[in-house]
């Protein structure tokens, strides 16, 4: 039977299904004996990415996860609200705070980029390879097939909405609590200067764009691990082991030679990109090693996986 | 024309050599009974036959493909149950098939709803299609797992243990559905550690134990090659050295029972008789027959609860 005759059979059978002819013996009938489709339907990639996305998303433990990276802001603003000094007195960040709503959402990301944003993007890696192995679920996503190339490419697009969608939350909670709490104002830049609202609120999303670039490193880095294990919380754990280690070694002037390398080195330079003009000084470096981690990590992810013997 | 073929196909995991060697041959449009007990290398051989793991050494091919290499192009053609159902658990049962529908890059997204309802429905899982897999049964679990195997039309379904976990009434649905899959032309290889709940509906067979195939090939010559014959006579020895003149093999002299038996494999029983008089062996009896195939099966993988290591 020629390619051709082949994609007829497919096409007659899809065409039975979505004429209604809905019963088990029209599907199957056709199911068994004519020929499978021999050409892929376009837009896989998107269609497979967005089940993932749902999958990710409609998992309690992740909602939950997401009202805690959510809350963070809240707390942040009515603490401060509480607390405002007079103008004039107390320190000059807390004071920058109450007069710009905006600045709730860059010290929520502050706070949050340490360990809540990459502990999200941690637990999201564990579930990617590490978790559908531990379920068995990897075996027949291979056998449907998609190949491990695919997999990953889809799992890692997902890993990074996943990141985007977190800092996204964090800054937006900000930004309206803040709104809400202090109004909103000309942004005051680290230079000095007063930026309107608007173009302020543009800055905001570049700062944003940038803490995702960074926890897409980091999202590399635990693709990888996810692939070395069956068990999602060992992937999860190693990775938070490497985050927290890496503050730490930054934190050390003895290895000051190494700080450039370190995977977190760069990721408080986002203040950088609320300077004026925007300086790229810190944030480009950090872009660049971002990107050197990302490549290296997924790099490995896809040697590991491509060659692993699938025993769960 | 052979669905599934492989060549000295060998995996060991560190010193231990869990399939030794093998030679499976499945013909296109049979339903291949796959039978050894427990750790003797099914599921491995299974897993190396789908690409999920690397053969040692060997090689196989999938409906004329070599696997690994052109795995995806022939997997598309195959359905798989591998090593019991796994699926997300809060997920609907109805949801994981869905998952899987997306998953395959052939599969129409306009007729996914219709192809899923039709595979639950095939499996008798349409009224609880809903639940969410946490909640499912065992059984239901299993049917779960065949339900995705039916989504796209497949050439080769490869059911690993599809009957583990069932009840009687379960273990003869799914025993009915192989069948009537079979009966449609699709080529089904089912792995079972119970012969009876599948050698009904299979015509051919192959035996594994301990790593290695004992026994393959299509299930009526398998019952002949299996004749046995019982000669009652006092001249025992003469007996038996008359049927092993004749190419018996197993010829045993129970002078008890003043019995001989043997197998006779390819020699006509009447043959067998003429030979024995003409000979001037006093025969008092003679019977022969295949012998039950459960029988067969236990002598060739051994009684017992022993896993074989």
């Amino acid at each position: 039977m020629s390619a051709a005759e082949v994609s007829t059979a497919g096409a007659v059978t899809a065409g039975a299904v979505t004429a209604g002819a809905v019963t088990a013996g029209a599907v199957t009938a056709g199911a068994t004996t004519a020929g499978v489709p021999s050409r892929p339907v376009p837009g896989w990639a998107w269609r497979f990415f967005w089940s993932e996305v749902r999958l990710v998303a409609g998992r309690r433990r992740n909602q939950a996860g997401l009202a805690v990276l959510a809350a963070v802001p809240v707390v942040v603003a009515f603490a401060v609200k509480a607390s405002a000094p007079r103008p004039g007195r107390g320190p000059d960040f807390l004071s920058s705070i109450t007069s710009n709503g905006l600045f709730v959402a860059l010290t929520a990301l502050t706070a949050e980029i340490a360990m809540f944003l990459p502990l999200a993007v941690a637990m999201l890696c564990g579930d990617a390879i590490a978790g559908e192995a531990n379920q068995g679920t990897l075996r027949y996503l291979l056998t449907v097939p998609v190949t491990r190339t695919r997999l990953l490419f889809v799992k890692y697009a997902s890993l990074v909405f996943g990141a985007l969608w977190g800092v996204t939350l964090v800054a937006v909670t900000g930004v309206l609590v803040g709104a809400a709490l202090f109004g909103v104002g000309p942004l005051t830049t680290l230079s000095g200067s007063q930026l309107e609202f608007v173009p302020a609120l543009g800055r905001l999303g570049l700062v944003v764009l940038y803490l995702t670039a960074c926890l897409a490193s980091l999202a590399a880095l635990g693709l990888f691990v996810s692939t070395l294990t069956e068990q999602p919380m060992a992937a999860t754990i190693t990775v938070m082991i490497v985050v927290i280690l890496s503050w730490v070694l930054d934190g050390v002037p003895q290895v000051a030679w190494l700080h450039p390398w370190l995977i977190v080195h760069e990721w408080m330079s986002f203040g950088d990109l609320l300077r004026d003009p925007v300086s790229l000084d810190g944030a480009g470096r950090g872009l660049w090693v971002a990107l050197g981690y990302a490549v290296v990590f997924l790099a490995a992810a896809w040697a590991r996986l491509s060659g692993k013997d699938i025993t769960s | 024309m052979l669905a599934v073929q492989t060549w000295e196909l060998t995996k060991r995991f560190g010193s231990q050599t869990v399939v030794d060697g093998i030679d499976l041959a499945v013909p296109a449009g049979s339903v291949y009974g796959f039978l050894g007990p427990n750790g003797s290398g099914k599921t491995t051989t299974i897993r190396m036959l789908l690409g999920l793991i690397g053969p040692s050494a060997g090689r196989s091919e999938l409906l004329g493909l070599p696997v690994p290499g052109q795995a995806e192009a022939a997997l598309h053609r195959v359905g798989a149950l591998v090593e019991g159902p796994a699926f997300h658990p809060y997920l609907s049962g109805r949801a994981n098939l869905a998952r899987l529908d997306v998953a395959d890059r052939r599969a129409d997204p306009r007729t996914s709803r219709a192809r899923v309802d039709a595979a639950l429905d095939r499996v008798g899982l349409l009224a609880a299609a809903e639940k969410r897999y946490r909640a499912y049964s065992l059984g239901m679990r299993q049917r779960l797992a065949i339900a995705g195997t039916l989504l796209m039309p497949r050439e080769l379904l490869v059911l690993d243990e599809p009957t583990n976990g069932l009840d009687p009434q379960g273990t003869r649905e799914v025993r009915a559905l192989i069948g009537s899959l079979g009966s449609e032309g699709t080529t089904v290889l089912v792995s079972s550690h119970l012969l009876s709940e599948v050698a009904q509906v299979c015509s051919h067979l192959g035996v594994m134990r301990e790593g290695r195939l004992v026994a393959q090939g299509p299930i009526t010559e398998l019952q002949g090659a299996a004749t046995r014959a019982t000669v009652r006579t006092d001249d025992g020895e003469q007996a038996a050295y008359v049927l092993r003149e004749l190419g018996a093999t197993g010829v045993s002299v129970d002078a008890e029972h003043a019995q001989v038996r043997g197998e006779l494999g390819a020699i006509a029983p009447e043959k067998a008789v003429a030979a024995l008089v003409h000979a001037g062996v006093a025969v008092r009896g003679f019977s022969s027959g295949a012998p039950d195939l459960e029988d067969w099966f236990v002598g060739l993988t051994g009684e017992g609860f022993d896993v074989s290591g």
